[in-house]
């Protein structure tokens, strides 16, 4: 498969307020064309800082980023990558169409003004001044002005916050159409669900590092473990996470807590082995749980 | 790519924004009306045969045309301050073709404050011929190159919160020192407004009241500030880019 992008040994640090943040560690990532990539992973995972290496906005520390094989700066120039970065405003006093025929005007084979606003159902706000638009609306007009490029290459760095319900239906729903004309997505997203819904392959972060790359469905069953609470003073960590479906076990005073791959079986095995155990709760872990549970078994932070 | 499209709604959108366009183009008409109204029979201005609202059009002409360009620098920075600078990285638009759309911007505006002052001033009597006007305007807009450069470094050096106030100090210093409101003839102050890019531009506007344009001097001092500024802005960008 010929490479889209290719991350090789990526690493980025800052200075932050507590020392030095290591937000990219080492990362190997390689999306093939055509392929749509999520970059799945909490806030403060190195994701944007990711993007903004594999676009060429910030230079890496240590490896590299290529797109097509070549510098990020060259693909840009030619035209080949289209970005919707995180943060970023629209410039002011221009109407959306004003804008999206601004940006067409800087490529060499842009989308049509007419046809972008039709795929990324911006029609009703198209001639409103981009100054005079909703959060929800600037992220739409953004996205079109990503699109208008018609990039061989879409990044779009958490493209759906500020999004409504029905925006964010229409806006997967134009992406996977652009998708399917053979063009190399790469969205980074905290959500699963908009992972395991729109991606071909998943790629997991968490502390600066890839800890999981594979199909959606695989890192669902990952992360979607649950975890079992209860108050028990007399027994060892070590007995519990002997237990079936049991992967971790740790003591919080009277209670334990258990990280398990299979509730219904470890909660099974709990009471069969101690039976003095109360206040039992079972609760689906948090996305950013799942994920702190994944970086340690990786070696942690 | 088709740079003629980009820059169309790149001086639209300058257009379209009041606030700016009343500081660039309404500030110094008003300033002309105020001053060159209650003087507009004064026809030879402490005894050179230049009447009062012709020498204050020449004078205001620079300090607008200044100002006008400048004011590009304030442009940048609101941009940069929403973003707007990573999104054009990520876009073919290259460092040279950025950098052309801003002065042309600039120099429209310049342009439009030329007319306007020249309409103003001919509603007060003033009469210029069409050789002058033009020898007048040509230099000015040679003149102006430093302070499109200069508002680019601004542009990329301040926050929108800082760069009013450095651009209105900025030129008000010029403006005064370099002769465009009372002229610099001799002395220290004469030796230190030779070496400014404004004082060249109040003599470029002097065409209008019979100057007679750049001496060498002038010539050699404007290429220095140009090379220095447009080097400087360039780093300030490409510095900016970098971190952003």
């Amino acid at each position: 498969m010929d490479a889209g992008v290719t991350l090789t040994g990526l690493t980025k640090s800052f200075a932050g307020e507590h020392g030095v943040v290591e937000a990219v560690r080492s990362i190997d990532v390689s999306i093939g064309l055509g392929e749509t990539v999520a970059l799945l992973g909490p806030n403060g995972a190195g994701k944007s800082t990711t993007i903004d290496m594999l676009l060429g906005l910030q230079e890496p520390d240590d490896g590299t980023a290529h797109l097509f094989g070549g510098e990020p700066k060259a693909a840009v120039a030619a035209g080949r990558v289209g970005a919707m970065l995180q943060t970023g405003q629209l410039i002011r006093d221009l109407t959306v169409r004003e804008l999206i025929s601004m940006v067409a005007s800087l490529y060499p084979r842009p989308l049509g003004v007419d046809e972008t606003v039709e795929v990324t159902g911006i029609a009703e706000i198209a001639d409103r001044r981009t100054q005079k638009l909703s959060g929800g609306e600037t992220q739409r007009a953004r996205f079109a002005v990503a699109l208008v490029s018609n990039p061989d290459l879409l990044v779009l760095d958490e493209p759906t916050v500020a999004m409504d319900v029905e925006s964010r239906r229409a806006f997967w729903s134009t992406m996977r159409d652009f998708a399917a004309r053979g063009k190399t997505v790469l969205f980074a997203t905290h959500y699963l669900e908009e992972a395991d819904a729109y991606a071909d392959r998943a790629v997991l972060m968490a502390h600066g590092r890839v800890v999981a790359d594979g199909p959606p469905t695989e890192i669902k069953a990952m992360v979607g473990q649950r975890r079992i609470r209860a108050t028990l003073p007399d027994a060892a960590p070590a007995e519990l996470e002997a237990l079936v479906g049991v992967t971790r076990a740790e003591r919080r005073g009277e209670a334990v807590v258990l990280t398990c791959s299979d509730s219904d079986a470890a909660i099974r095995a709990l009471l069969a082995r101690f039976p003095a155990a109360r206040d039992i709760e079972i609760a689906g872990a948090g996305l950013e749980e799942a994920f702190v549970e994944l970086t340690r078994v990786e070696g942690g932070p | 790519m088709n740079v003629a499209t980009y820059t169309r709604y790149e001086l639209l959108r300058t257009l379209r924004n009041k606030r700016f366009m009343i500081l660039a183009l309404g500030f110094p008409l008003v300033l002309y009306f105020l001053i060159a109204m209650p003087n507009r029979h004064v026809h030879s201005l402490g005894g050179t045969g230049i009447s009062a609202p012709l020498y204050l059009m020449v004078g205001l002409v620079s300090f607008g045309t200044m100002n006008a360009v400048l004011g590009s620098g304030a442009r940048i920075a609101a941009e940069r301050a929403t973003g707007w600078n990573r999104q054009l990285r990520l876009t073919p638009l290259s460092t040279r073709t950025y950098f052309r759309t801003k002065v042309l911007t600039g120099y429209m505006l310049a342009l439009m404050t030329i007319l306007l002052l020249y309409v103003a001033g001919s509603l007060l009597g003033v009469r210029l011929s069409a050789g002058e006007w033009l020898r007048m305007t040509a230099l000015i807009l040679v003149g102006l190159i430093p302070f499109a450069a200069l508002g680019i470094l601004f542009g990329h050096l301040l926050t929108p919160d800082s760069i009013g106030p450095a651009l209105g100090g900025t030129t008000a210093a010029l403006a005064i020192l370099g002769g465009v409101w009372f002229p610099v003839t001799h002395g220290v102050m004469h030796d230190i407004a030779q070496g400014l890019p404004s004082y060249w531009l109040v003599q470029a506007a002097h065409i209008g009241i019979g100057g007679h344009g750049w001496s060498a001097r002038g010539w050699i001092v404007f290429a220095i500030w140009t090379v220095a500024a447009v080097y400087l802005a360039r780093r300030a960008y490409e510095r900016d880019t970098k971190r952003a």
